[in-house]
């Protein structure tokens, strides 16, 4: 086995945002290590800054100060676009939402995020395969995201999160949306990725969830418990 | 091109409020092009009807000031002519060039069972050939008792070299058929009998001095010269007649004509620009409804000028159908257009079968128009779609 690699290394990251009434703490001088392979789950009350971090390791933000490493590249200093390529190439996102887009149908939005890195369209084997993979019946794969149930959405989500290959999955509150056994399924998946190599980042509120998870992030304040 | 069919999608999603959108285009389109059409088919029939003016000055008397009663009493104005003696001083101010007189009087005419009121123009025989064209038979030899038939009257009533009709009480062959001539500045035979002068003189014997003088100017450069000097001779004291150039009275038309275009064309570009705003306004809308999508697609990899793209693309499709729509309706409207401007302006004449319903100029009008919808409606999209850029993933998805 060769030496486990810090895929996601925070050093002193803070993110605030300025606001008229006062600026905002989300982060507060967050030191984290994230390695190639782990499964973590970032916990936390309400407010205490698991979507701002989630949203930085997705170069969805970048620090107000502090860096913040992603593959080794820091990212406070990358341009808009390079931010949108590294998201697009090296990251997957689920989201609470689901958020496939309503225009396309099942097929179109799992291979939405490789039209964009590749330009390339035309379903194929690895896009019938995720689908295969996350358990989504071939008699939904022409269906538009609003005729499906929220599990088989969230199916779908992950398959497209997985087109381009990413190392990192983020996941903000994947089951919130669900009941749990529909959760629990998607659990199961989430699981099967990481054993095959990802990263998977997920933020909840559920320790039940949690446990699925290596190892939990607490976040109170904005701050590493 | 999954941007393209995005935008397809799209527009398809809102099937209406894209639909009102495109109307504004098509409108706009549909304006500048018909317009365009419409003022060049009147220009083509126009330039088509005016008789190929040489230089001429054309003498006519200043009615005002005719007789001799009050200014603007009706009865002067039809009393006013040039006489013998206006006519020497004019030919010794036209230092040469050639003077032609022209008396006019309406007339019964009668052909076989047929007839009407027909404008009779009374020349001095060997003056003929210096105005007016023959298309059949001979011109009038001195002391001729017969006649020249206008192209048109020939038409209606089948007149041809060697007919018999009759003007008023006299009867007379008809030595020739002219040659159309269309509307002229100085004489429009098209529609009359070209008789000797003499004869006019016995026919009409109440009729005294001329209606009109003709200078023929052979050199264009001397034109302004004969101007003046007819000027100076006659009007030194009293207005007496009124001195036009034809050149200038077709420029004057031709202004007028242009004048006309421009303001259509004008009404045309103040449509586009409502049909702009209308684009402008539906992007903002489709681009603030769809912020979350946005948002989700950057977050999933989708770079700024994507974004811009996609949007860019919606524009486009609009404008690509709303032009087309409305260059398909300027061509059917610019056909009823010209055909309604030809039954117009050509009633009783033959230029009808001349006249092209579509000449490149028209069809150049129609694309020119097709095009500037096209760009008014992508330019329309450039704001909603760098707003649609500009905005971070974050911001969007939030939204
Ligand atoms: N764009 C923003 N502008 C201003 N304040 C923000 C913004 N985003 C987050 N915040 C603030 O930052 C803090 C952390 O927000 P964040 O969304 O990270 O919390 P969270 O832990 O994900 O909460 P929840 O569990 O409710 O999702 C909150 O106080 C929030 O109000
Ligand atoms: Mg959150």
């Amino acid at each position: 086995m060769n030496e486990p690699e810090t895929i996601i290394r925070f050093v002193d990251v803070s993110k605030i945002y300025p606001l008229p009434a006062g600026d905002v703490v989300a982060l507060d001088h967050v030191d984290l290590e994230i390695e190639a392979g782990e499964f973590v789950a970032v916990m936390g009350p309400s407010g205490s800054g698991k979507s701002t971090l989630l949203n930085l390791i997705g170069c969805l933000d970048t620090p107000s100060s502090g860096t913040l490493s992603i593959k080794g590249k820091d990212i406070g200093t990358l341009s808009d676009d390079d931010l949108t390529r590294l998201r697009r190439d090296h990251i997957g996102f689920i989201f609470q939402q689901f958020n496939l887009i309503p225009l396309l149908d099942v097929i179109e939005n799992v291979e939405f995020p490789r039209v964009l890195k590749e330009r390339r369209s035309g379903c194929d084997e690895a896009c019938l395969e995720l689908l295969d993979a996350v358990g989504l019946e071939p008699e939904l794969h022409t269906h538009r995201p609003a005729e499906l149930s929220g599990g088989q959405q969230q199916r779908v989500a992950i398959a497209r999160a997985l087109i381009n290959e990413p190392e990192i999955l983020l996941a903000d509150e994947p089951t919130g949306n669900l009941d749990t056994k529909t959760g629990e399924g998607i659990m199961d998946l989430l699981t099967q990725m990481n054993r095959r190599g990802k990263t998977i980042i997920m933020v909840t509120h559920d320790t039940n969830i949690a446990a699925y998870a290596h190892r939990r992030v607490h976040l109170v304040d904005g701050r590493i418990a | 091109m999954i941007f393209f069919s995005f935008a397809t999608r799209n527009l398809r999603r809102h099937m209406v409020r894209s639909f009102l959108a495109t109307l504004g285009i098509v409108i706009g389109v549909f304006a500048i092009a018909s317009l365009g059409v419409m003022g060049n088919s009147i220009n083509l029939l126009a330039a088509g009807l005016i008789a190929d003016v040489g230089d001429t000055v054309v003498i006519t008397p200043h009615t005002a000031l005719g007789g001799e009663g009050f200014v603007g009493d009706p009865r002067t104005m039809v009393a006013a002519t040039i006489s013998e003696a206006d006519v020497d001083r004019i030919e010794r101010a036209a230092g040469g060039n050639p003077v032609v007189a022209v008396v006019e009087e309406a007339a019964d005419l009668r052909v076989g069972n047929e007839g009407g009121y027909a404008q009779v123009i009374g020349l001095a025989t060997d003056d003929i050939p210096d105005l007016l064209d023959l298309s059949e038979g001979n011109y009038l030899r001195p002391g001729s008792p017969a006649a020249l038939v206008g192209s048109v009257l020939a038409e209606e009533y089948g007149i041809r070299a060697g007919s018999r009709i009759a003007l008023g009480d006299e009867e007379m062959r008809v030595a020739g058929v002219l040659e159309e001539r269309g509307f002229a500045f100085d004489i429009n035979p098209d529609y009359a009998v070209v008789i000797e002068r003499d004869r006019f003189r016995e026919q009409f014997p109440e009729k005294k001095g001329y209606d009109y003088v003709v200078i023929t100017v052979a050199d264009p450069d001397e034109m302004e010269g004969v101007k003046a000097a007819v000027e100076n001779l006659m009007n030194r004291r009293d207005e007496t007649v009124d001195v036009t150039d034809s050149r200038e009275s077709l420029n004057q038309v031709n202004e007028i004509y242009d004048a006309m275009g421009r303001f259509l064309l004008g009404i045309g570009a103040v449509s586009l620009v409502i049909a702009a705003v209308s684009i402008l306004n539906v992007m903002i809308i489709s681009v603030t409804e769809r912020r979350h999508e946005i948002g989700v697609m950057r977050s999933i990899g989708a770079l700024r000028g994507e974004v811009m793209r996609m949007f860019l693309y919606e524009a486009l499709v609009l404008g690509i159908a709303g032009s087309l729509i409305g260059g398909a309706l300027s061509f059917v409207g610019g056909y009823v257009i010209s055909l309604a401007a030809i039954a117009v302006f050509t009633a009783g004449t033959t230029f009808a079968e001349g006249a092209t319903v579509f000449d490149p100029l028209s069809v150049a009008y129609i694309l020119g128009a097709m095009l500037f919808g096209v760009v008014t409606s992508v330019a329309a999209g450039v704001y909603p779609a760098w707003q649609a850029a500009q905005m971070t993933p974050i911001e969007a998805l939030r939204g």
